[in-house]
Formats: C-alpha cells, sequence, structure tokens
C-alpha cells in the first residue's frame, strides 16, 4: 500500500530491554515536557475577566440599525436571507400603519426579524446583501447558553436602543466609498 | 414563407410576422427584451422602445438599412432582411437609454415591491442598465389607490405599457379602467375610484410587467424567492383552474396564473382561483414548476417534489430544549 506520509512507523513486537521495561525513564521523560509548559508564556486568557483585543472589524452578533431620527431601517427585503448560506435568517413582514411613521422607515417593515446563531456563520454576507444598511456585525460577541431555544435571536436581541447614546456605532465597518457615498443628500437612500 | 436573418441566424416565417416574434421561433438570447408587447393582447407592444433592433438590410429589394433603430414588436418582416440585435453595439447602447428612460418616474423600492424578483424592468435594468442616471428631478408621486378590494394600483411603479389596459378591453365585457390624463402626468386610473369588479380583472396583476398592480391578498406576505411555485388545478366553471400556487410549506400563499418563457400568461384564471382558493385542499397538485436557473426564485429550490413526512415530530422533545 502506498503510504499517504513518510511518518508512519511500522509496529514491531520487538522485546523492551531493561530501562524501557521499568518505565522510569519514559515517565521523567514525559514528566519533563509537562513541568516544562509551566514556565512558559501563557496562552490562554482568564476570560470573561480579561478579553482578547478584538479587531475593529470583527464580526460578532449582528445588530439591526435605526436610522437618525430611531426609525427601523429594515424593510424585511429578504435579501439577507437569500445571501444567508447557512439560512440563518428568517422573517415575517408587515405593513406600516399609518401614525407608524416614526417607528419604522418604509411602508413595509419586518415585525419578526430572526436570527439562529446556532446556524450563523458569522461571513457578513448579509451585510454586504443589504440595500437598506440595516444590518451590521458588530465587536460583541454571542453569549453562551443552555438551551438551543434561546439562541434564536429575535428583533429584542438585534434591534439596537432607541436612545442615541447608546446607538452601535458600526462606521468601521464601511468602507470610505461607503462613507463618501451616504454624505451625498441627493440619494434617496440618505434622505 | 420569407426568410429572415436575425443575429446572423436565417429562419424562415410566414408573411406578417413581425421581427420580435421571428426572433422567438429562434428562442434563446437573440430574442428582445419586451416590457410592453404581449403576445396574448391584440394592439399592445410599441410603447416601452425596449425591442428596438437595428435592420442593416430592409430586404432583397431594398437593401438599404432602416434609417433608425425599430421596434421589433411592431415591424413585421420583410424577405431578406437582416436584423442585428445583441450583435449590434448601437442596440446595447439604445437599450441602455431606454432603461434610463424607464426608470426616469420608476421608483427604486424593490426591497419593498412585492414585484421584487419577478419584475421584468429588474431584470431589464440588471440586464441593460446602468448604475447612474443623468437626471436630477425628483420622481413623480401618487398617492396609492385600490382597484377593487383585491387589486392594488401603485402609480408610482408604472412604466405606461398599457397591457392592463388591453386586458381590461379584450378580456372583460366592460372595461372600467383606462390611461387618465396626456403625457408624462397620464396616468392608470377608474372613474372615481370605480371598482373592477369582473371575473377575469386579476389577469392585470399577472400582465403587469412592474409591480404596480398587485395582489392585495398577498400584499408584503413574502418574497418570491422564499416561495415553492407550484403547478396546481381544480374544476372551475369559469376558467381553465390549472393554475401557478406560491406555496411556504404546506401553505398557499398566492395563486398566479402559469408564464411561459417570456413572462406571459399561458392563459387567463378567474378571480376566483386568484384570489379565494388559498387552502391546499382547493388545488390538486402536479408538481414543482421549472424555474429557470438565472432568476433569484431558483435559490434553494430544488425541482423534485418533497412530500411531507407522516412521521410526526416528538413534542417534548423539542419543548426540552427551549
Amino acid at each position: 500500500m502506498m503510504n499517504l506520509t513518510n511518518r508512519s512507523k511500522v509496529v514491531s513486537n520487538k522485546q523492551m530491554t531493561f530501562w524501557e521495561r521499568i518505565y522510569i525513564p519514559a515517565i521523567l521523560g514525559g514528566m519533563r515536557i509537562t513541568f516544562g509548559h509551566l514556565f512558559r508564556r501563557k496562552t490562554t486568557v482568564q476570560y470573561p475577566e480579561v478579553t482578547r483585543e478584538f479587531s475593529e472589524i470583527y464580526r460578532g452578533k449582528h445588530v439591526l440599525k435605526r436610522d437618525d431620527d430611531g426609525r427601523e431601517r429594515c424593510t424585511a427585503c429578504g435579501l439577507c436571507a437569500v445571501a444567508c448560506p447557512a439560512e440563518a435568517i428568517t422573517m415575517i413582514s408587515a405593513e406600516r400603519k399609518p401614525g407608524e411613521e416614526h417607528l419604522y422607515r418604509e411602508e413595509k417593515y419586518a415585525s419578526v426579524y430572526e436570527i439562529n446563531m446556532l446556524r450563523c456563520i458569522f461571513c457578513g454576507d448579509c451585510e454586504d446583501a443589504c440595500p437598506k444598511e440595516a444590518i451590521f456585525l458588530t465587536r460583541e460577541m454571542v453569549r453562551s447558553e443552555y438551551a438551543r431555544g434561546k439562541f434564536i435571536f429575535g428583533k429584542a436581541e438585534l434591534v439596537e436602543p432607541f436612545d442615541p447614546a447608546k446607538r452601535i456605532d458600526i462606521s468601521k465597518r464601511q468602507t470610505p466609498e461607503v462613507l463618501e457615498f451616504k454624505k451625498n443628500r441627493s440619494y434617496k437612500h440618505n434622505r | 414563407m420569407i426568410k429572415v436573418t436575425i443575429d446572423n441566424i436565417l429562419i424562415e416565417v410566414d408573411e406578417g410576422t413581425t421581427i420580435l416574434n421571428a426572433a422567438r421561433k429562434i428562442g434563446g438570447k437573440v430574442v428582445p427584451p419586451a416590457m410592453c408587447y404581449y403576445s396574448k393582447l391584440k394592439g399592445s407592444g410599441g410603447k416601452c422602445r425596449t425591442c428596438l433592433v437595428k435592420v442593416s438590410h430592409s430586404s432583397t429589394k431594398d437593401p438599404r438599412p432602416m434609417p433608425k433603430l425599430v421596434a421589433s414588436c411592431s415591424t413585421p418582416v420583410q424577405d431578406g432582411m437582416v436584423v442585428e440585435n445583441l450583435t449590434s453595439p448601437e442596440v446595447i447602447d439604445a437599450r441602455k437609454g431606454i432603461v434610463e428612460f424607464l426608470l426616469l418616474n420608476h421608483p427604486l423600492d424593490c426591497p419593498v415591491c412585492d414585484q421584487a424578483g419577478e419584475c421584468d424592468l429588474q431584470d431589464l435594468s440588471f440586464g441593460f442598465g446602468m448604475e447612474e442616471t443623468a437626471t436630477e428631478e425628483q420622481r413623480r408621486e401618487f398617492p396609492m389607490t385600490d382597484i377593487g378590494d383585491k387589486i392594488k394600483l401603485h402609480m408610482n411603479r408604472c412604466i405606461l405599457c398599457y397591457r392592463c389596459v388591453y386586458v381590461a378591453d379584450q378580456l372583460t365585457d366592460q372595461r372600467l379602467h383606462g390611461i387618465l390624463y396626456r403625457g408624462d402626468v397620464s396616468e392608470i386610473g377608474t372613474f372615481i375610484q370605480n371598482a373592477i369588479t369582473n371575473d377575469f380583472s386579476g389577469n392585470v396583476i399577472d400582465v403587469c410587467p412592474v409591480g404596480a398592480l398587485t395582489d392585495k391578498t398577498f400584499r408584503f406576505k413574502s418574497r418570491v424567492w422564499f416561495l415553492k411555485p407550484m403547478n396546481v388545478h381544480r374544476e372551475c366553471s369559469k376558467c381553465s383552474g390549472k393554475v401557478t400556487a406560491w406555496m411556504f410549506g404546506n401553505e398557499i400563499y398566492r395563486i398566479t396564473g402559469r408564464k411561459d418563457q417570456y413572462g406571459e400568461l399561458e392563459e387567463y384564471i378567474c378571480n376566483e382561483c386568484r384570489f379565494e382558493k388559498k387552502a391546499l385542499t382547493d388545488w390538486v397538485i402536479e408538481g414543482p414548476r421549472h424555474i429557470k436557473r438565472q432568476s433569484v426564485i431558483s435559490a434553494n429550490h430544488y425541482e423534485r417534489m418533497k412530500m411531507q413526512s407522516i412521521i410526526k415530530p416528538i413534542e417534548g422533545l423539542m419543548e426540552s430544549q427551549e
């Protein structure tokens, strides 16, 4: 049979020598490796007291953005769901009623918007697909849970707070071209 | 029989055939796109100019080229005619301009529009359109109106193709809607919000190439690419009863007519089938419809029908995970 690597060893039934039979040299050799690691630099951190440095554009938990007036940007167009390779996103849309103009930006909005965080692979395709700059991935991580059901994040977990001071800054995730485009108020997109 | 050459392909057609129909006999990419022409509606065509082609050789008698690009939907072929569609850069350029013209007043609200994903104008602008527009003017805006209790009219999105007017004229005994006003202020309207009550009025939804006329029973319910189109039929006293059901799981979200490869209805269906029969028990399922691979509707869809499992999931098992 052809070898796939050159690291395979042929096992033999050869008798062990006296030194090999008492095992003490082998144990000491193993101990040396084990205790040697005590004096090396630690590779782990004491999470959650200590956290690692995150990239500015880390792709963590999603956020559904509000616009400057606090209206939800998402119109439930479904492009994020069709772009999602893991099929993690589902939504149900509803029509905006008169008097709800301060809540939703367009005449249609997502009444239910769910991301299954167990399915999500945090690729950021939803963000790329979004025509309304509504969904972004943030530097926040998805917390661990004991039950699967809690990983289905609805609008309560995803939509950012109404309070302007608590809004989530995603400007780092946008390219200079996008930021330049957004300055142009003549596009309906930016109004 | 006369011979024409379209994009270097020779075909023999009957006298009086239009260039567009001759191209449709060849099929494939040679066929010019059409926004207003509808083969099943008499008198349609000649309005949107999307199907412009170049005639580089008028006929064997008169070999001169036609001075301008011609609308292929309303120009009959002549013997020995040589037509250029995609092979002519002039045509591609003209079509780019046409898309820009069609989009002058068409709002870019595809994320909201129910037609998105099966919209002719969306396909056209994806294929030929430019990323930018040369105009700065505001698009015209109208209040939303209802035509009857089942059809919603978004006049903002209308491209004035007149297809729905022809449907009402030719299919129903009494036309109640038409084009009001003239020129760039013209709009589709019913006189004093007259409801269209004819049995076949729902077909205006299917013939509309854009999202101007939409189904109110399906309004904002789902996006077309989340649904599975199925061929279903039922016994119907008014129409053939052969329709497409757009399903999500075991639920029928909406009913449309069956459309052929050019987006035209194979048969007109009645309003009872379209709006009222939304239960699975009303229909006999034939099987899934073929979807073009290029269409967004084909995303995550399979042609084979998967029957629902007869084994019920154990309810207690799922609840313990909540």
